[in-house]
């Protein structure tokens, strides 16, 4: 493989090709708009289809509809555009219909600051369309990174039939590393699962399987069946009942329970620190430095990066950071994440929310002068 | 008996539809005419939105995809251009398709893509309880125009034939004969065809606007006089007892029929196959 100098937005679509992309559809916002262009170009080459919506909700359901067809399809954001797909991303996971949604974060709200990065859309993957749902969100945090999760996100969204959001912000997007691109072999790819009953009037698409996903046979397969947004039993006929409606519910969150334990985090100079950073993404990276030179001047500090942000899995999260005495957690936001890990931490573990908003990542700087000033107000033992 | 009622799901039933509801007749027509052109709905999927008109794709054992308000063909685009060895068809209401949905309607037209479009046109939103449609002519009540309508109601055949559509038709549940051929004509062409299909809301819109049961409905869209004929027709002028019109006249049958490549052709998709019937 020849070490290439790509952007993260190219490696997202050049990921999504390795993982057997075979439609996209999409509207133009930035800082997400050279995903779709890249693919604009590589899809038709690669007997697939590309189209441009007329906006973010018919460009979701689009991908919804291709995707029912047999298709891996996926489509890619930015903040306000994610807003407008949210109702499709409840339908997608109530429905069980496989699909990858890339949310390039910018700051908001509304129009925000175009496009500055930003990582305010952690809540909104979580909670943004109406009612509860199960939510799979993968956080990236370099160039190759991004190229690696996206194949993960289809291999997830296809074996678990759950959309699966991939979250990174504008730095991340528009920064170009080094790459040496590995295309996945066959067998890393993961299959959507296969209807396990013939075809006929007593069929059930949403009977699950073991890993309780349902087993939905593609749209054309000789299967005839019903797909909808209304709550539904094992036939895929609406009900109102509601002992239906809650094993449905459980059902779903119950399937995207493994995801953490299959994209672990990153665990950096972990075993023996006191003073941990909590940090995804981009800020994620300026935080391992941080810890590089708190190490230097003595501080047992180490670095906690998530790569799944949702679900959670509260076992990992305590178990992982049960050695710390302080946990700060920097995110570019008001403290979406921060709120999780203060909800599962250790009763022995103090956390600490540092937010930063306006548009700008977080320096070295900012965090070391942040230890600095919590270690003399002596938050954490030396 | 309809040869379509073996394609209906009985387990399905009984249905959402309100008693003396047009849209069990244009489901009737519908399965009537897929019933005849098809040995298999294997390869046909019923795409729809929401609101009363759209439930009924769950009736048909088919591919059956029942998806959120106003965006079915969105899900219907993907769909074809995926699966271009498919028939799609998409059902859908008019304030499912002309008001939330409006948007994708044009552009599905101008696109051009392989798709039949039938619009189950009440000229109110039923599911919710008789609001204010896009189509709802100027001056009738609905529950949120106490006063009567003050704006003017959409020609959804314009619209469909000025955005693109290469096939454009209209119907009315009261002439299933006709509705038939205009289905089976519209499931032949190739490219976006559209059919405004004139149906009544007994429950909400009858009733608002003091037009009697089902029947009376159904009746009014006759002409009184005169033989209903195809490609030249008009509704007839029905007016509530204040004296106001209801209805205003439309033109029936085929409007417009223009020939264009399909977006699946242009893309030069393989399997692409529609047309055979
Ligand atoms: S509410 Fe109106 S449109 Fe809906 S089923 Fe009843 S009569 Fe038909």
């Amino acid at each position: 493989m020849a070490a290439e100098l790509i952007s993260g937005n190219e490696a997202c679509a050049r990921g999504a090709i390795a993982a057997g992309l075979t439609f996209f559809a999409g509207y133009p916002i930035s800082p997400s708009s050279e995903i779709a262009e890249a693919l604009a170009r590589l899809l038709p080459a690669n007997q697939g289809v590309f189209i441009q919506m007329e906006d973010e909700m018919s460009s979701l359901g689009a991908v919804l509809g291709a995707s029912l067809g047999g298709a891996k399809a996926m489509t890619a954001t930015s903040g306000p555009g994610f807003t407008l797909m949210q109702e499709h991303l409840g339908y997608a996971g109530l429905a069980e219909i496989p699909c990858v949604v890339v949310d390039v974060m910018r700051v908001g709200p509304s129009t925000g600051v175009p496009t500055a990065p930003s990582q305010g859309d952690v809540m909104q993957a979580r909670w943004g369309s109406h009612g509860d749902r199960a939510t799979v969100a993968l956080v990236p945090a370099s160039v190759p990174e991004i190229y690696q999760m996206t194949i993960t996100a289809f291999n997830i969204a296809e074996r678990l039939r759950t959309p699966v959001v991939l979250l990174y912000d504008e730095v991340l997007a528009h920064m170009r590393e080094r790459v040496e691109l590995q295309p996945p072999a066959e067998s890393a790819l993961w299959e959507r699962p296969r209807a396990s009953a013939e075809p006929g009037p007593r069929f059930q698409p949403y009977a699950a399987n073991r890993e309780l996903t349902a087993q939905l046979p593609n749209f054309g397969e000789g299967y005839h069946f019903h797909v909808t947004g209304l709550m539904h039993d094992e036939r895929g006929y609406p009900t109102t009942d509601p002992e239906t409606v809650r094993r449905l519910m459980a059902r779903l969150d119950g399937k995207v329970e493994p995801v953490p334990g299959w994209v672990p985090p990153e665990r950096y100079r972990l075993d023996d620190a006191d003073w941990v950073f909590v940090a995804y993404g981009i800020t994620a990276r300026v935080a391992r430095e941080a810890v590089d030179r708190l190490r230097e001047s003595g501080v047992a500090a180490g670095l906690y990066r998530p790569r799944v942000l949702w679900p959670v899995a509260p076992g990992q999260l305590s178990e992982q950071l049960g050695r710390a005495r302080t946990v700060v957690v920097a995110e570019m936001n008001q403290g979406q994440w921060a709120d999780v890990v203060a909800r599962y931490r250790p009763a022995t573990v103090r956390v600490l929310s540092q937010g930063k908003l306006g548009g700008e990542p977080f320096t070295t700087e900012e965090l070391l002068g942040l230890a600095q000033e919590l270690t003399a107000k002596g938050a954490t033992v030396l | 008996m309809n040869p379509g009622k073996a394609l209906l799901r009985p387990d399905m039933m009984p249905h959402i539809l309100c008693p003396g509801c047009g849209h069990g007749i244009v489901l009737n027509v519908l399965i009537r005419v897929l019933a005849r052109r098809y040995a298999s709905l294997d390869k046909v999927a019923l795409v729809a939105g929401i609101g009363c008109s759209s439930r009924i794709v769950g009736y048909i054992d088919a591919n059956t995809l029942h998806t959120t308000h106003g965006r079915a063909l969105s899900f219907a685009t993907g769909l074809k251009l995926a699966r271009p060895d498919m028939t799609v068809i998409v059902v859908t209401g008019d304030g499912d398709g002309l008001g939330i949905g409006g948007n994708h309607l044009i552009h599905a037209a101008r696109r051009n893509v392989d798709l039949t479009c039938i619009l189950f046109n009440n000229e109110t939103y039923g599911m919710t309880g008789g609001q204010l449609a896009p189509t709802t002519v100027t001056q009738a009540y609905t529950t949120t125009s106490p006063y009567g309508n003050r704006e003017r109601a959409f020609d959804a055949a314009l619209l469909a034939t000025a955005a693109g559509a290469t096939f454009v038709a209209r119907g009315q549940a009261f002439r299933p004969d006709l509705l038939d051929d205009l289905l089976d004509q519209a499931l032949d062409h190739r490219g976006f065809s559209f059919v405004d299909v004139m149906t009544d809301c007994t429950e909400y819109f009858g009733r608002k606007n003091a037009l009697g049961g089902g029947s009376d409905l159904l009746f009014s869209q006759s002409r009184s006089d005169v033989e209903v004929t195809r490609d030249l027709n008009e509704w007839p002028q029905l007016q509530d007892p204040h004296g106001f019109a209801i209805r205003e006249t439309l033109a029936m049958g085929v409007l417009h029929e223009s020939d264009r490549p399909t977006l699946e052709a242009v893309m030069g998709l393989s399997g692409y196959r529609r047309g055979e019937g």
